[in-house]
């Protein structure tokens, strides 16, 4: 036991070399075997899709971020801004798509002041793309890149390896096989507007179940009290007093 | 989970069929059009012929991130060559950085590339560069998944210094049958024709494409196709 002591001091003498620390995974391990589980990623089980129209780019998605079984977040904004011309949706571990999109973001804007023009798609998708290739996978982000530049509108797709695919309508997430189904039947070049395909984007999902038993407590329930005291009243508040002093 | 939805998390590969054939005065390259995540089509109409330069293209296969990845490096070391040469890099010159970059990292890589082009020195060129770095000059050359069910067809059918048409109705016609015959590989099949005069960059929809052997309609008694008079009995 000692010896163990004497080497984990050693080991922490080392300067950091940066990378990632595995100085805890001794311990996950340990705590593994113990039968206390790792906690779970908040993966976002996802449909993202994006579609070029007539006169540009439509990216969408849905709100729903999952903890396993559990909605962790039920109107979460998978949309991520990328540059004033640019957006991205993102599927896969919320903190992966999250990071990624806003470390290219902020990316892209140094590079536009040091160019002193708007960003093009291609860009943030070279830069997308080296970053994914780079940690070979381990990042899992899916996303659909989409935006119009100069030189038009660009739609992307890249996955989690750092592969690119450019197409005129993409879908990516656990829902990607319905929303093509969709996509692969209406589609057709030139589409006007977005009466087609704005369908239910203002209303959430209605609530489905309805309990028959009603959701009122049972009787031997004890209520403490009914009257709900809104927080405000407890405070008083003084306006326009003296500044406070030290 | 379900089947389905596990397959989303599988590696973005191309199942494939690539072909890099020589003829008299140039190349052509063929190639399908799908992109695959485990049985997942992500991708029906995906380019596998790259640019390199503007006389080199390159077919790639394998990982997708992996062969999109080695393209973009080679083509920027010749944008560079090229500069520092001052003339059109040579099909062999491309060849070879692909080689370097394959074989050197090979714990790390899983492509198999097929380079060709024209240049004035060496004239028309194929180039294999399989899984390993290995680097072989050939007359044609085959990949992919797809490529297994195509080596007794270009046994047969390969012939020296064909025309410029012979050599792409080949090419789409071994793409076909291999699309018939692999799942992983479909879509369209798409050509590139490299020359002295330049590139040229075709495209057959999978709707034109010579349908196969099962693929035929049902026929009332097999003498019916035994009969016709055509050299080739099962094509439709």
């Amino acid at each position: 036991l000692n010896s163990k002591f004497e080497m984990a001091k050693v080991e922490a003498d080392v300067p950091p070399k940066g990378g990632f620390s595995f100085d805890l995974c001794r311990r996950n391990d340990m705590l593994s075997k113990k039968g206390v589980k790792p906690p779970s990623y908040l993966k976002t089980g996802t449909t993202i899709v994006g579609l070029i129209f007539q006169d540009g780019v439509i990216l969408g998605a849905d709100t729903r971020a999952t903890e396993g079984p559990i909605v962790a977040d039920k109107n979460c904004e998978k949309i991520h801004y990328m540059a004033p011309n640019i957006y991205c949706c993102g599927a896969g571990t919320a903190a992966d798509t999250e990071a990624v999109t806003d470390t290219i973001s902020s990316q892209l804007k140094l590079h536009r002041y040091h160019t002193g023009r708007e960003s093009r798609v291609v860009t943030a998708l070279t830069l997308l793309k080296s970053h994914l290739f780079r940690y070979q996978g381990h990042v899992s982000a899916a996303l659909v890149l989409g935006g119009v530049d100069g030189t038009g509108p660009h739609l992307h797709t890249i996955y989690p390896h750092g592969s690119t695919d450019t197409l005129p309508f993409a879908t990516m997430g656990s829902g990607s096989l319905a929303a093509m189904a969709v996509f692969e039947s209406k589609y057709h070049e030139g589409l006007s507007g977005q009466k087609e395909y704005l369908r239910n984007h203002l209303l959430p999902n209605p609530r489905t179940y309805v309990s028959s038993k009603g959701y009122s407590f049972t009787k031997k329930t004890e209520v403490l009290l009914t009257k709900i005291t809104p927080l405000k009243e407890l405070v008083d508040v003084i306006e326009g007093g003296d500044a406070m002093e030290e | 989970m379900d089947p389905s939805v596990g397959d989303l998390n599988s590696p973005h590969s191309m199942g494939t069929t690539i072909i890099g054939v020589t003829y008299n005065g140039g190349v052509v390259l063929g190639a399908d059009s799908r992109t695959s995540t485990g049985v997942y089509v992500a991708n029906r109409a995906s380019d596998k012929i790259t640019q390199l330069t503007d006389n080199v293209y390159v077919c790639r296969s394998g990982s997708a991130a992996d062969s999109q990845i080695v393209s973009d490096y080679v083509r920027y070391f010749l944008h560079q060559h090229t500069i520092q040469l001052g003339e059109p890099a040579t099909v062999k010159v491309a060849a070879n950085l692909v080689r370097l970059l394959s074989y050197n990292n090979k714990s790390m890589l899983q492509t198999g590339l097929i380079i060709g082009g024209w240049d004035k020195y060496e004239g028309g060129k194929i180039y294999g560069v399989p899984l390993g770095g290995t680097i072989l000059e050939q007359p044609f050359a085959i990949g992919g998944s797809g490529s297994t069910y195509l080596y007794g067809f270009f046994d047969q059918e390969w012939k020296e210094g064909m025309t410029k048409d012979e050599a792409e109705k080949l090419v789409v016609k071994a793409v076909s049958l291999a699309i018939a015959r692999d799942g992983a590989s479909g879509g369209v099949v798409r050509t590139v024709i490299i020359n002295s005069d330049g590139v040229t960059r075709n495209f057959y929809p999978g709707d034109s494409l010579p349908l196969w052997h099962e693929e035929l309609e049902p026929q009332n008694s097999l003498l019916d196709i035994l009969s016709s008079s055509s050299s080739e009995p099962m094509v439709s």
